[in-house]
């Protein structure tokens, strides 16, 4: 009897010792599987010379492709230079409309949740569909936004031409995309502030706008810092926005003049057009790299939201 | 009692996600077969090949085959091609290749199925000598069966000519413009008396495009070697367009996107640069300018833009199979019916005196004899050597000339940066 409750009692032991490794396991397995090996892979990759089409013939160049990378590709430099611009176009207003929205959404109006449930909207939306619809409102001829503009008097603008007018017309599809999104989880944080806080606010004589940026702002701190970093990583890997924006046989260079290419669709040329996967990978790489360094630069610069 | 619960508890959990794992692995080895038995083929095309009506007539004839169809757009459909080749799978049993792609794929002939050692080398007789070179692999493996070819001509638009002031009878408008100059200058003619909103032509990529293809060598040399800056033939193709465009003459918009076939249906442009494909774009594009297009003969005679072969990639189930298919789709008979449905110009010479082909008129381009006029260019065609990365010089090219037309360079800079771009795709 004694010897049996002891090896009940063992196992006892080692299921609670064990099992939530059990639990967790599929997580680790599921990222070995499509996320540590692929990366890993495409750092083993990133070291060689290698045509897509032909594994065997890849040779080992050591950092002979990061080399190119860094200090010799003007193009690689300029499409950085696109995302970058690309970030602030698209997470600034983001979040700021976000808050706007939320803010609207939160006070009592008729058909609030059919509003709420509006917001999402967008974002379920498929990207190519998107995005060939807002070609065609950006179209130079026959676009709706030209048309609008014409009315006051402003000359056709031929957005996919200039550096500025392709960046604000991409910067538009995101932020029409994403802004439901951040807004409603920012209105699902709202609806935790206590109202006490307004009502004294309220008797201290303190009006609408500066309660929204006294106490609601400094309040969602926590999701202003998620929203700005899940914002960030997406702006980063921007592909299907300017690849679709431009279609036609040229879509992978992003304009005649590379003038909206953002990295990833940089990636995309060079692994998929000129089959050079070994310096794709090395762009994959520094791309990663790159994301973490914005998104810590942007979670720095939200932390810094406070309550006075 | 309490550890037993959980122990329970423990082991379903366990088994749910040992299920989920599997179920993951399982899901990545779905397999092609059909429940009934049916061998199922897919080809995989882009653009318009006319195949709908001859996949129902084979099937017909092969009730124990199923052949399914997808098609995406021209640059989606190599890039698709050459990641499914790289990773192994997912690519279609029929993929078909573009002339500017064919080289890059024959260069590595083991992705796929070599056609001679199925019956390919007793149908050699059936195709242009250069098309059947084309797409043969430097060991001697042919990788792909010709469909159509390019052939060059003119389409433009009889009512806006006429507005114009300008003669609008095929047989005056193709004396109006023997060389690329005289059709420069008639658009000069043109322009100064157009109607609201309407230019020469659509752009200047597609016309660079024929001009090129006139050349005796385009942007590779025999041996692979990219030329584009050596070639004086280029140069001066590229000058001639940047001059035209300069002179007004272009719509500025860039072929295959959609700014290019709003075009077509809002009536911007007189004329386009018109391989035989480019008559089914067209009929597609603007239905309602049915009667009020008309073809002439192309400027400088001969030429070849396009053109497409079929492959069977190795890593099809039904290899057997879909080289018969490929073999079938296009043998002379099909080549003929695919003619007369969607005016692809056969790549096989036979039928080139076929009473049939040569006699065809298409009612929607004003009963023009499309038949003997795409022949005749056929017959005049100089076959041009096709590099490598044919198809991505030509984007760079499309590039450099927009750059033009949108005014942010002239033509020398874009040229400039033109031939840098151009000398990265050799390494």
């Amino acid at each position: 009897m004694a010897e049996r409750r002891t090896w009940a009692d063992r196992r006892h032991h080692w299921d609670v010792k064990l099992s939530p490794f059990g639990f967790v396991s599929p997580y680790f397995l599921i990222f070995g599987v499509f996320g540590l090996f692929p990366l890993l892979y495409t750092g083993w990759v990133s070291l060689q010379d290698r045509n897509l089409l032909d594994a065997e013939g890849a040779e080992f160049v050591g950092f002979a492709n990061y080399d190119q990378l860094l200090f010799h590709d003007p193009y690689f430099w300029n499409a950085m230079g696109n995302t970058v611009s690309l970030w602030l176009l698209t997470t600034i207003p983001q979040i700021l409309f976000a808050l706007g929205v939320a803010h609207l959404l939160n006070r009592r109006l008729r058909g609030r949740t059919l509003f709420r449930m509006g917001m999402i909207l967008p974002n379920i939306t498929s990207v190519a569909a998107v995005t060939i619809i807002f070609a065609q409102l950006f179209g130079r001829d026959f676009g709706l936004v030209n048309w609008v503009l014409s009315w006051f008097g402003a000359g056709q603008i031929d957005w996919q031409a200039g550096t500025a007018s392709s960046h604000t017309a991409i910067a538009a599809m995101v932020v029409w995309r994403w802004t439901g999104y951040h807004a409603l989880i920012f209105l699902a944080s709202m609806q935790a502030i206590p109202s006490s806080m307004y009502e004294a606010a309220t008797l201290d004589g303190a009006r609408s706008w500066q309660q929204f940026w006294r106490i609601t702002v400094p309040l969602l701190r926590p999701q202003i810092i998620f929203s700005t970093v899940i914002a960030t990583t997406g702006n980063m890997r921007l592909l299907a926005e300017p690849l679709l924006f431009n279609p036609g046989t040229a879509a992978a260079t992003g304009g005649s003049d590379r003038q909206f290419q953002t990295a990833a669709l940089y990636l995309y040329e060079q692994g998929f057009t000129k089959y050079d996967f070994g310096y794709s990978s090395a762009i994959a790489l520094v791309l990663a790299v790159a994301t973490m360094l914005v998104a810590g630069v942007s979670y720095l610069v939200t932390r810094r939201i406070q309550t006075e | 009692m309490r550890p037993k619960t959980r122990n329970r508890r423990t082991r379903l959990l366990t088994g749910l996600c040992a299920t989920l794992v599997a179920a993951t692995a399982l899901s990545a080895c779905g397999s092609g077969e059909a429940g009934d038995g049916k061998i199922k083929l897919s080809l995989g095309l882009f653009g318009k090949f006319g195949y709908t009506e001859l996949l129902k007539e084979y099937q017909a004839a092969h009730p124990n085959i199923e052949i399914t169809e997808r098609t995406a757009s021209y640059s989606d459909h190599h890039k698709n091609v050459a990641a499914h080749l790289a990773t192994g799978g997912g690519a279609a049993d029929i993929e078909a290749v573009d002339t500017g792609y064919i080289a890059q794929f024959k260069a590595t002939p083991d992705k796929f199925v070599d056609l001679n050692t199925v019956g390919g080398d007793q149908l050699k007789s059936r195709w242009l000598d250069w098309k059947w070179t084309a797409s043969l692999a430097k060991g001697g493996q042919q990788i792909g069966y010709g469909t159509d070819v390019g052939g060059l001509a003119i389409c433009y638009r009889r009512d806006l000519l006429e507005a114009a002031g300008l003669p609008a009878d095929r047989e005056a408008v193709s004396a109006l413009w023997p060389t690329w100059q005289a059709f420069f200058d008639a658009g000069k003619q043109f322009q100064a008396n157009a109607p609201d909103g309407v230019k020469w032509m659509d752009g200047g990529p597609t016309v660079l495009n024929a001009i090129f293809g006139q050349a005796p060598t385009g942007y590779y040399d025999q041996s692979d070697k990219l030329v584009v800056d050596s070639n004086p033939a280029l140069r001066a193709g590229w000058d001639q367009v940047v001059g035209a465009v300069q002179a007004n003459l272009s719509a500025g918009l860039l072929y295959s996107t959609p700014t290019w076939d709003t075009g077509f249906a809002q009536s911007q442009f007189a004329t386009v640069t018109c391989p035989a494909w480019m008559m089914t774009k067209i009929k597609d594009k603007a239905p309602d300018t049915a009667g009020k297009w008309d073809v002439a003969a192309v400027p400088g005679g001969g030429g070849n833009w396009g053109g497409s072969y079929l492959t069977v990639p190795k890593q099809g189930k039904h290899t057997k199979e879909a080289a018969e298919l490929a073999a079938w789709l296009t043998a002379p008979e099909q080549q003929a019916k695919v003619f007369t449905s969607e005016g692809l110009l056969p790549s096989t010479p036979s039928l080139y005196e076929d009473p049939k082909i040569a006699s065809y008129t298409n009612p929607f381009f004003n009963n023009a004899p499309v038949g003997k006029l795409f022949t005749d260019a056929a017959k005049q065609l100089r076959p041009q050597y096709q590099g490598p990365k044919a198809g991505d010089v030509q984007t760079e090219f499309g590039n450099a000339m927009q750059r033009v037309e949108q005014g942010k360079q002239d033509g020398a800079a874009a040229w400039q940066q033109l031939v840098g771009d151009v000398a990265k795709l050799q390494s």
